[in-house]
């Protein structure tokens, strides 16, 4: 029943509620073969849902998917003979060695035994974990599971997989080296369906990107196209002191429309497409007597993408480290 | 903070490109496995993981010895007149109770790997659904048969001597894990029905602890007041015992061990299906 469709992942208005709540509410994807698509969004928008939806873990309430061209409802078995998911939560076995986790996979997975032992020596050696092989992964750091895990998701290769925010919680090294795996998977050809509630991990690693908030998707599109979507550009402003925001939020607001104030207290935004007056603003903040440690107009931050498209802040949650987060499992 | 640049990867210091490339390059996927196979390899794994935490074996083997050394010595006497007289009789029924009570323990692991995000994956699979259940409760199995055969040997060390000798012993404790096998099946549906390991843990016990000691167990059911003697009568688990004693003494009518087979398959074809379905569904 395969469609040769271009489309890996193919939603039509997916639902899912539990009890009262909406956890997803009429979720559109179109997901390309070969690609990076990033499910971006805040803690319990409803990103692990639609993921749990996809891979068959959860039915929807309503609407249909179609993922590599099966059904996810009535080809269920088809769709677990292609993809793989890495959760959120780590999904690998803590109480078995790292050894042992792969090995019980590749058996899982249909390879004979020596098949499944070579295959995971393989894989232990390719993302340096080795010598940890033979510890159980109750005893691995944040890192070494998480690359475990998504060594875990292409024992045998999938053709799609599903990885639910793969660097919440790790350090920015640990960070780096799970991204440069994602890299060098899409470089082999598999597409991969990327949750995550970091801003800049969706801008590096995603050919396209879904903003998704409240069960609904709320824009889409490339991360330049996100951007231009709230003007091309941004006023930066750093104060030397951050009492002085309160004036400094006055006069620029007098210049140009929509000043917004930075986390960090002694900043503040606007919007602003034209150096010149973006210039005029900052000439009248210091006409004004406010003392300005720096400033920059550049294009606009996918913090800024969110904050327009939601009204408030996609750091409710903090964007480094916040700690693991059950998300809308739970709901 | 917005205006942070975005870092730029390093290349992976982890491991060399070229072996991460060759791991990577996309490997033919093999045909599903079969659903033995699949309950095997769950089954593997349950082995692992009692290779790894041996004391996971102790509720199998310290309670069942302390309950035969209580029971014979403490209650020996008053209940059967003499400790070797009451040990023929309390044996099998040691063995009885200390096996269901280890199903409790199936339906608390369940539960505790749910909290977990391995099943999750599992669950992702394309295998047999029942697979990863059926598989636990054969690594269970394996739990049954070392308390069983703790139990046994500690008999024997006490002077029991079994009338139907080894084949005896053996039969009456294979019937006892099937029938336990039955059992674990509604520990199961338990164990994905409540929210927490304890949970089920309790009400585990709440159900088996009465349901073990309203049998024929430990007393003779004429002793009982007649209301009693009655339902002891019809419980399953003194037909079990009664079927495991006549076993090790020879004396096994057909009849009651065919109600121990029966009443395990239909706990087994109620409540497998039950399970199966809670576990894709939760």
């Amino acid at each position: 029943m395969t469609t040769h469709s271009p489309l890996a992942v193919e939603a039509t208005g997916l639902v899912k509620s539990f009890g009262e709540v909406r956890a997803v509410d009429g979720v559109d994807l179109a997901v390309r073969s070969g690609t990076v698509y990033g499910v971006l969004g805040p803690n319990g928008a409803g990103k692990t849902t639609t993921i749990r939806m996809l891979a068959t873990l959860l039915r929807p309430d309503g609407g249909s998917a179609r993922v590599l061209g099966h059904d996810i409802v009535s080809e269920g078995e088809a769709v677990r003979g292609l993809v793989s998911l890495t959760g959120q939560l780590a999904s690998v076995d803590e109480d078995l060695t790292g050894n042992e986790n792969l090995i019980l996979l590749g058996r899982l997975l249909g390879l004979k035994r020596p098949a499944a032992k070579a295959r995971a020596a393989e894989l232990l050696e390719a993302f340096g974990i080795a010598e940890a092989s033979g510890r159980l992964v109750k005893n691995y750091s944040g890192g070494m599971r998480r690359r475990l895990d998504v060594a875990a998701s292409i024992v045998v290769t999938p053709q799609l997989m599903f990885l639910d925010e793969p660097t919440t919680g790790l350090d920015p090294r640990s960070r780096n080296q799970v991204w440069d795996i994602i890299r060098a998977l899409v470089a082999e050809g598999t597409t991969i369906l990327l949750c995550t509630q970091y801003l800049d991990e969706a801008d590096q690693l995603a050919d396209r990107i879904a903003v998704i908030d409240q069960g609904k998707v709320i824009a889409e599109g490339t991360a330049g196209q996100l951007k231009a979507s709230v003007g091309s550009g941004a006023l930066h402003v750093r104060l030397l002191d951050p009492d002085q925001r309160p004036e400094a939020e006055r006069v620029l607001g007098r210049e140009l429309d929509g000043v917004h104030l930075e986390p960090d207290p002694a900043s503040l935004s606007a919007p602003c497409a034209d150096a010149d007056r973006a210039a005029e603003a900052v000439a009248e903040l210091s006409r004004a007597g406010v003392s300005i440690a720096d400033f920059s107009l550049g294009q606009p931050s996918l913090d800024e993408v969110f904050l327009a498209l939601t009204g408030r802040p996609a750091d409710e949650v903090p964007s480094q480290q916040p700690a693991a987060t059950r998300e809308e499992q739970t709901a | 903070m917005s205006t942070s640049p975005t870092t730029p990867a390093q290349p992976a210091p982890m491991a060399e490109q070229g072996a991460l490339r060759k791991a990577l390059a996309s490997t033919p996927r093999p045909p599903r496995p079969s659903a033995v196979s699949a309950a095997l390899t769950f089954g593997w794994r349950g082995m692992l993981k009692v290779k790894h935490v041996p004391e996971q074996l102790l509720d199998v083997t310290i309670t069942p010895v302390m309950f035969v050394v209580m029971f014979t010595y403490i209650f020996g006497g008053a209940i059967a007149g003499s400790t070797g007289e009451y040990l023929d009789y309390i044996l099998p029924g040691i063995l009885v109770m200390s096996v269901l009570f280890t199903t409790v323990y199936s339906g608390v692991a369940l539960n505790t790997d749910l909290t977990k995000g391995v099943v999750d994956r599992f669950r992702s699979l394309p295998i047999w659904r029942s697979a990863p259940l059926v598989g636990s409760l054969l690594g269970d199995s394996v739990r049954y048969l070392v308390g069983g055969t703790v139990i046994i040997v500690l008999g024997l060390i006490l002077g029991y001597r079994p009338g139907a000798g080894i084949v005896g012993v053996l039969a009456a404790l294979g019937l006892v894990i099937v029938f336990a096998f039955g059992l674990s099946w509604v520990f199961m549906t338990i164990g994905l029905v409540l929210r927490s390991p304890s949970a089920v843990l309790n009400a585990g016990f709440m159900g088996i602890f009465p349901l073990t000691f309203l049998s024929n167990v430990f007393v003779k059911p004429e002793t009982l007041p007649s209301g009693l003697e009655a339902f002891v009568n019809v419980n399953p688990i003194s037909v079990l015992a009664t079927a495991s004693r006549g076993l090790m003494e020879g004396t096994a009518s057909a009849e009651d061990i065919a109600i121990v087979l029966g009443t395990a398959a239909v706990l087994t074809a109620v409540f497998a299906p039950l399970t199966t379905r809670l576990y894709r569904s939760r």
